[in-house]
């Protein structure tokens, strides 16, 4: 057996989007011209195309307009194989309102659990990036078993319906901090 | 296809949230812990990506932002290792995405005003995807110091990030890489965040003489370790999760 130790992790920085979304970034050309996660949707696709907006709120209650949030979540199938979609989705948030932006589908149920979006934060002054779920309002979660760990917390989980989609604000402190976690 | 459990992390191993002299995290440090269950299919699943992806010079940052015939100004360097998990196993085909600053220690961000000047054919990013025994390579220019707004008179030491990809997404990490022999190491707020000094010793690249290329350009070595998968067949969890 090996005695390795995982690599500690370090933040990503103000300047992430170098790294992870260099035409965001304004790298011109780089890549292609194409950043990588931008769009999740890229062929015939079956299930509810949605929008998902969120925000990532500091313990002073100001919107982050510096973070990068990355999203991981079954096809509507509940699979992670399904053709002409990704899974996978990687979005800046705007460096003037702060918020983020998928184009998605709505996850199927995977198993027991309530249809779900894996979501992992990391920006300046997050030392480990954050994982958290997103849960949706028009679903029955109460028996998944990762929404119930969360005791009353929970409800941080839960998107909220708007016109456009759902939309999710995250708390990094406060009486309403999102719940994280380790996994 | 064998899957795999991935083990607990292990926390002691990393920068707790809150790093009181890191000023950044104060306001953005969650203050309950986190809540902590054994990765379910979602998390033990990840992205792939395909060699087939890359361009000719993704992962040479001396060229992919460079007018042609010409190249990024600092010193040349090699930096490559292996992406390897807790256990040894090599992690193939994964993809590595690193950012750093010019020479100077001036990043190509709007956000970034230090004086030092910005290198017209640099551009501060590179990718490549690990082989199949999980080695990767880039080459790039040996980045620069440059100092940041912390409070007082904080240096980062010469950096390179680091975003990598596992098997799962829980073994999603970021980090960053430092250079052997750099004073500021000690120093910095971020880096000493890290409560554990050999954990921090890994994060330090060695200069690689073997695979340094005479007349031309300097190597330096720097393996990464993603969380260790257990040989648990998957089928033994609990039905979906």
């Amino acid at each position: 057996m090996s005695d390795l130790k995982e690599s500690a992790s370090q933040t990503a920085g103000p300047y992430v989007h170098i790294g992870c979304v260099p035409s965001f970034a304004g790298l011109r050309g780089m890549y292609g011209g194409h950043d990588l996660g931008a769009a999740m949707i890229d062929g015939d696709v079956v299930g509810q195309r949605i929008t998902l907006t969120g925000r990532v709120i500091d313990g002073d209650g100001a919107v982050l307009t510096d973070a990068m949030i990355e999203i991981w979540q079954a096809a509507p199938d509940g699979t992670f194989t399904a053709s002409g979609f990704n899974n996978w989705g990687r979005q800046p948030s705007d460096t003037d309102t702060g918020q983020f932006q998928f184009e998605t589908l709505k996850p199927g149920a995977v198993g027991i659990q309530a249809p779900h979006i894996l979501v992992w934060i990391v920006a300046r002054g997050i030392n480990l990036g954050l994982t958290t779920r997103i849960y949706f309002p028009d679903e029955n979660n109460s028996a998944d078993p990762v929404f119930l760990l969360a005791g009353d917390r929970a409800n941080t989980m839960i998107a909220t319906l708007t016109e456009a989609g759902f939309h999710i604000d995250i708390y990094l402190q406060g009486p309403r901090e999102t719940v994280f976690f380790d996994v | 296809m064998t899957e795999y459990l991935i083990k607990p992390r292990n926390l002691d191993l990393h920068p707790q949230p809150l790093a009181p002299y890191y000023r950044s995290t104060h306001l953005r440090s969650p203050q309950h812990a986190r809540l902590h269950y054994a990765p379910t299919a979602t998390e033990m699943s990840a992205p792939t990506f395909g060699h087939k992806m890359l361009g000719e010079h993704d992962g040479d940052l001396i060229l992919n932002y460079a007018s042609a015939g010409l190249s990024a100004i600092g010193p040349r360097i090699i930096v490559h290792g292996t992406l390897r998990d807790e256990d040894g196993r090599p992690v193939s085909n994964k993809l590595i995405e690193v950012w750093q600053a010019n020479a100077g220690g001036r990043y190509r961000h709007k956000k970034d005003g230090y004086f030092a000047a910005l290198d017209d054919n640099f551009g501060g990013c590179g990718r490549c995807i690990t082989s199949a025994d999980g080695a990767y390579s880039f080459r790039t220019i040996l980045p620069g110091a440059y100092p940041w707004p912390n409070g007082g008179n904080d240096w980062r030491p010469a950096h390179i990030h680091f975003s990598v990809f596992g098997d799962g997404f829980a073994q999603r990490l970021i980090t960053q890489m430092y250079f052997e022999g750099d004073p500021h190491i000690a120093l910095c707020p971020i880096v000493q965040s890290i409560p554990d000094a050999d954990a921090i010793d890994r994060l330090v690249a060695r200069l690689d003489m073997e695979r340094t290329v005479p007349m031309d350009i300097r190597a330096f070595r720097f393996d990464i370790v993603l969380r260790g998968r257990s040989a648990t067949p998957f089928e033994n969890q609990m039905e979906g999760t």
